[in-house]
């Protein structure tokens, strides 16, 4: 199994962000309004998600230099995404030494069957899924945290509610299962055996289940904690809103007190009438341009 | 200890893991978000995670001198993020403490999450795995200060009267001897 001593490295960092937002940072100086605002960790990335969406073309990882300015400009940790398949953005984020790379199909990707071996490195990495058995394959590569999807870009919390409902679901239904049955799911999920074991006798992920793609106010951040997530991350939401250091840490807020409802409508008032991003309706967005299918 | 609870500052952080080492060390064990809640408790563990978004948050939700109040009277347990809250001075960058441990904290002073790593300790308790995760280095210590372990010279598990201090983090394994030691301070 891959639990050994570096894997538990990987994941005790994922275990120190639980409870908290990881927010989407383009520029040292958002990072350092995120990092004001109570974020336990950001995300390098070129384009925020609702912006590659609109712009189209390629999206890769981001500038050497962005990435290095962020780092410099925040103590909180620093992720970075790279393309899935794409081992040597990979690399070179790891030679960077970002804290967590972010195999992302918010990015377009570089292969389209397969991920990156990330057993083999010895940054950690995070990877989105919308099922169980998209989760285990990519723990089974070596992902030491994994994100539901959602629908990256979209302002629209249904696709993320979708993806932790199913996977928390599908973990659930394992647990009453007798050993004889599982290597049917194993089949099933296509998914590595000794993980649906795993699953079936704890009834989580061995690694940190966090949420994303379409949070986009603090009640959206306290319903998908409330659904089963550990953290939230935290995309377009922040910087697309009409002012982003409110929604900063009303969303901060909301994560930490999510079970409170006096404190969630706080946190809601808090941001007074500023607008939250504009969102789309998942069935206006075309089959080829959504972006949670990418990833196998 | 018998009777007592045990509370968990759950702000951010590595929370549920401690809740869980202070259960398999035989104490009750619940989550503090509120002032209400931490004045129902005989001690406190502040747990790893980000010190900076816990300060934020220990201001915002009006937490800060309840806390700093509280460890006037009573036990508390700082690892990594919390050993930084509890220290009288932090740099790199420089930001707000506590000052009820008398230790000097440099923050992710080993470097980034690549230098995150586990070794064995010799300790008071026994040797000890300690596990290090973009973890502080305390480079200072005061004369009321008793270390208990240290790596490569700089003490990582330190009390001062009924407060410990570790800059690992013990609740990221299976053995409770750390956990056990804070509960004979109750």
């Amino acid at each position: 199994m891959i639990l050994n001593e570096e894997y538990r490295l990987k994941v005790g960092l994922a275990e120190m962000l639980k409870g908290g937002v990881i927010m989407d940072v383009v520029t040292p100086e958002q990072a350092v309004i995120a990092e004001r605002a109570g974020a336990c960790a950001v995300m390098a990335l070129e384009r925020v998600p609702s912006d590659i969406r609109r712009d189209g073309g390629v999206a890769r990882m981001s500038h050497i230099s962005l990435i290095r300015g962020i780092m410099d400009a925040v103590s909180i940790p620093v992720m970075a995404k790279a393309r899935i398949g794409h081992f040597v953005e990979a690399r070179v984020l790891e030679a960077l030494a970002v804290d967590y790379i972010d195999e992302s199909e918010v990015l377009t990707p570089a292969d389209e069957e397969n991920h990156i071996d990330k057993r083999d490195f010895k940054v950690p990495f995070v990877c989105g899924a919308r099922n169980l058995g998209e989760a285990l394959r990519r723990i089974g590569e070596g992902a030491a945290m994994i994100r539901t999807k959602g629908e990256a870009g979209s302002g629209n919390i249904v696709e993320a509610v979708r993806h932790m409902r199913t996977i928390v679901k599908e973990m659930r239904q394992l647990t009453v299962l007798g050993p004889e049955e599982l290597m049917a799911e194993a089949k099933k999920h296509q998914a590595p055996f000794e993980l649906i074991e795993w699953v079936a006798k704890h009834g989580k992920l061995p690694v940190p289940n966090f949420s994303a793609g379409g949070v986009a106010t603090p009640a959206d951040a306290a319903l998908v904690m409330q659904l089963g997530a550990e953290a939230v991350f935290v995309g377009s939401g922040i910087f697309k809103s009409e002012n982003p250091e409110l929604f900063a840490k009303a969303v901060v807020k909301a994560t930490t007190y999510y079970k409170d409802p006096v404190k969630v409508m706080e946190a809601c008032e808090e941001i007074g009438e500023s607008k939250a991003m504009v969102g789309l309706e998942i069935s206006k967005i075309a089959e080829g341009e959504l972006m949670q299918t990418r990833g196998w | 200890m018998a009777g007592k609870t045990v509370g968990v500052l759950a702000l951010q952080g590595d929370y549920e893991r401690h809740l869980r080492a202070l259960e398999s060390a035989g104490a009750h064990a619940v989550e503090v978000r509120t002032a209400a809640e931490l004045a129902a408790v005989d001690a406190l563990v502040l747990p790893g995670g980000e010190s900076t978004t816990m300060l934020k948050l220990l201001h915002r939700e009006s937490l800060y001198a309840p806390l700093g109040a509280f460890g006037q009277q009573k036990p508390i347990f700082g690892t990594c993020a919390g050993a930084i809250l509890l220290a009288t001075t932090v740099t790199s960058p420089e930001q707000e403490s506590l000052g009820l441990v008398d230790i000097a904290v440099q923050r992710n002073a080993y470097g980034r999450q690549l230098d995150s790593r586990v070794v064995t300790l010799p300790s008071a308790l026994g040797d000890l795995e300690a596990v290090f995760i973009r973890a502080p280095i305390i480079r200072a210590a005061g004369p009321a200060v008793n270390v208990l372990a240290t790596y490569n010279n700089d003490p990582v598990l330190v009390e001062q009267g009924r407060h410990l201090v570790a800059t690992f983090h013990p609740e990221l394994t299976a053995d409770p001897r750390v956990h056990a030691y804070f509960l004979t301070k109750l």
